[in-house]
């Protein structure tokens, strides 16, 4: 396959992992700031490879993950509500609200829909105007254009029928968050490369200045993977901080201009809860006064919800990087995919999803 | 916590029958169940398996072998719900026929004789239901068995899904030849007929509108006469899986759960058609886990490997066969697999199916 296989070389692999040993001097930290890097990483064993100094720590980039528990009691109820077609990507469907999740509502009668684009809500909206067709509207700054469109094009077809419950969290926020916590062990970013896609990587420098960390743009093949982790070990062994692209095929400085676009026009920058790390300041989107009409938080009567998180679930510390998912005390044993106590251990790029549906529970039961 | 309480479901209200741990989770039926993954195995391990006990059963193997004096007979059954209906490369009829055939071919059976039960809702078209059985009279006369039974019930209106196919098969098995997973050993060489994941993603790529540029075509075929080609050339083949729901992960797990053996593959050396892995990729979905309606994998005696490949490659559903594994001492129980850049990683079996039925 063009520009995948490529890049799942395995000679190449080993020579970009023995260039990492011969660099690397003593221990580093690096985080790996998206899901879908930490599924990779996973799935291919690139931590296997690596020289043991280089400790690869996951971090909160998965939007199923870090969706607060809050929105997902309200998905939950509005999905519940007569009349109202629910739409999610799949991934949404089995992370545990404080009662249930929106499969199970799915199977007690709610009209709960899988769709693989906002735009296939909208259409869904245009075909079924009797019913009130909400799209839940989460990710990171990859999936926000694509939900700017849906908003854009209900507003412009005047789509009476149509909302968006939105829960979009930012990347640098979260980092400057990271960074400023007392317990931080990071010493440098693998910034996500589709998240730089659109947005570029204009935003970083001042974050690698102000922290004085090395952000290198990585991509998500094995051999994007090890370029990215070289770059940071040479910055780290030379003392560098700076902000680096190493996924030069499909990330420019400035990011998609015509996206940036949409976003500034449709959603607005707010303070955000992710669920297991608590609120950071101006972390995410909601939409802005321009398209209040669309949103489902206020055409539905979800003010008032009382959430009720699992006291066992430590995936907040898992997400900050604290402990590894293996290290919970719940993971494998009353948490794991089919019993999910937190997102982490649901979503295909959850860390303890990753971890345990590529046996690094097995792994460890073996090696005792 | 999540809705899981242990004073709540112990028993089945309308039973008072003791409700096993897993299903409590579950007051109801969920898409997963149906799945083929882990949620549908606790419903068989705890609801269907204790009730209904005995010792063919027990083998849960794709169709149950039952001795009928000096004869084997090879015993199963299959439904068939698949939307759409039609879809590239086949139907719901050549599904039927096709899907309970490769059950009888992958215990050895030479099938024989097949049921053919029709759901149909109030209402569905007269001419699709000709076409749908035209496809399985074209079928059954491909595989060489005959539809010596049937039934037809039609639900009112709004209470199916249009139609709805079960079809049961007899075979014989051929005197000498034991294909069963427990006989799996180690050392074993693991083959696969083909590329994996065409059927799951065909379906999927037309009924989500996905609109991929290459058309990607379900693989369904009868695969009797292939098994009676490798049998011809080693009868000691171990044993056989279609990988159907599941896909390859879950044909592997189950064998080696049931062998107690371990399983090692080569992610390279799984064969997949470009378009399917780019369609897998787009999704983010493992091939390994999608669904296959005519390929198998083959667990055969290292040293007659190579001739069982052979003998493969030349028959017209063995093309692109490969021998992706084998079968070691180490982490009994699992599936592991050799990544490209030569770490491994841990093969899992899904938990339901993330996405609607497709088989």
């Amino acid at each position: 396959m063009k520009y995948l296989t490529e890049y799942r070389d395995g000679p190449k692999a080993r020579a970009l992992a023995e260039a990492i040993r011969r660099e690397t001097t003593r221990p580093w930290a690096i985080m790996e700031v998206c899901g879908g890097q930490t599924h990779s990483i996973i799935r291919n064993g690139i931590d296997q490879i690596l020289p043991e100094e280089i400790e690869l720590i996951h971090g909160p980039g998965c939007p199923v993950c870090v969706t607060p528990l809050e929105t997902i009691d309200k998905a939950l109820a509005i999905a519940a509500l007569p009349n109202v077609t629910f739409c999610s990507f799949g991934d949404m469907l089995r992370v545990p609200g404080s009662s249930h999740d929106l499969f199970t509502a799915k199977s007690r009668g709610a009209d709960v829909r899988i769709v693989y684009s906002p735009l296939d809500a909208v259409r869904i909206a245009e075909r079924e105007p009797e019913r009130q067709v909400v799209f839940f509207a989460i990710g990171f700054e990859t999936t926000a254009p694509a939900n700017a469109m849906a908003a854009k094009l209900a507003k412009a077809r005047n789509l009476p029928n149509f909302s968006l419950l939105v829960s979009h969290v930012l990347v640098p926020p979260a980092i400057d968050a990271i960074m400023q916590s007392p317990d931080n062990r990071v010493q440098a970013f693998l910034a996500a490369g589709h998240v730089c896609s659109v947005m570029g990587y204009w935003q970083y420098p001042p974050l690698a200045e102000r922290h004085h960390v090395p952000i290198v743009v990585t991509g998500f093949e094995p051999l994007d993977l090890l370029r990215g982790i070289l770059r940071a070990v040479r910055q780290l062994e030379r003392g560098e901080a700076k902000v680096e692209n190493a996924y030069e095929r499909v990330v420019t400085f400035e990011g998609s201009r015509p996206a940036q676009e949409v976003i500034a026009e449709v959603f607005t920058t707010t303070d955000r809860s992710w669920r297991g790390i608590g609120t950071i300041p101006q972390s995410g989107w909601r939409l802005s006064d321009e398209y209040a009409a669309f949103d489902a938080e206020r055409r539905f009567p979800v003010g008032d919800i009382a959430t009720c998180e699992s006291t066992l679930c430590r995936s907040g510390e898992v997400l900050q990087g604290a402990i590894k998912p293996h290290e919970c005390p719940a993971f494998g044993k009353e948490c794991t995919p089919r019993t999910p106590l937190g997102a982490t251990m649901v979503s295909s790029e959850g860390a303890c999803a990753a971890y345990y549906n590529y046996g690094r529970h097995e792994t460890v039961k073996l090696q005792v | 916590m999540t809705g899981r309480n242990d004073s709540e479901g112990d028993r089945f209200p309308s039973t008072g029958v003791q409700c096993p741990l897993p299903l409590r989770d579950y007051p109801q039926i969920v898409l997963g169940h149906g799945g083929g993954g882990q949620l549908s195995d606790e419903l068989v391990r705890h609801l269907f398996l204790p009730s209904f006990a005995n010792d063919a059963l027990q083998e849960l193997g794709d169709a149950s072998v039952v001795a009928l004096g000096e004869q084997r007979i090879a015993f199963c059954t299959d439904s068939f719900v698949v939307q759409p209906r039609f879809f590239p490369g086949g139907n719901i009829g050549e599904l039927a026929v096709n899907g309970t055939v490769n059950d009888l071919a992958m215990v050895g059976a030479e099938p024989k004789w097949l049921s053919a039960a029709f759901i149909l809702e109030e209402g569905f078209s007269m001419d699709e239901l000709a076409r749908i059985v035209a496809a399985m009279a074209d079928a059954t006369a491909r595989a060489g068995v005959d539809i010596v039974t049937g039934d037809t019930k039609v639900v009112p209106r709004g209470q199916g899904d249009g139609c709805y196919i079960n079809t049961s098969g007899i075979g014989v098995v051929p005197k000498g030849i034991v294909l069963c997973p427990s006989r799996v050993q180690v050392g074993d060489a693991i083959l696969l007929s083909g590329t994996i994941a065409d059927h799951g993603m065909a379906i999927m790529s037309v009924r989500e509108g996905l609109g991929f540029e290459s058309e990607i075509a379900s693989d369904t075929a009868a695969l009797h006469e292939l098994v009676a080609t490798m049998l011809g050339v080693c009868p000691e083949i171990r044993a056989m899986r279609d990988p159907t729901r599941g896909g390859v992960a879950a044909a592997l797990h189950e064998v080696a759960q049931a062998a107690q053996v371990g399983i090692e593959i080569d992610d390279a050396a799984v064969p997949i058609a470009p378009a399917t892995a780019s369609a897998c990729e787009i999704l983010g979905i493992d091939p390994l886990a999608v669904a296959n309606e005519g390929k198998l994998i083959a667990f055969v005696p290292d040293e007659a490997a190579s001739e069982v490949l052979e003998a493969m490659r030349a028959h017209p559903l063995g093309h692109n066969a490969a021998r992706i594994g084998k079968v070691v001492a180490d982490h009994r129980g699992m599936v592991v697999a050799k990544t490209a850049i030569g770490a491994t990683r841990v093969i899992t079996t899904q938990i339901g199916e993330a996405l609607p039925r497709i088989c």
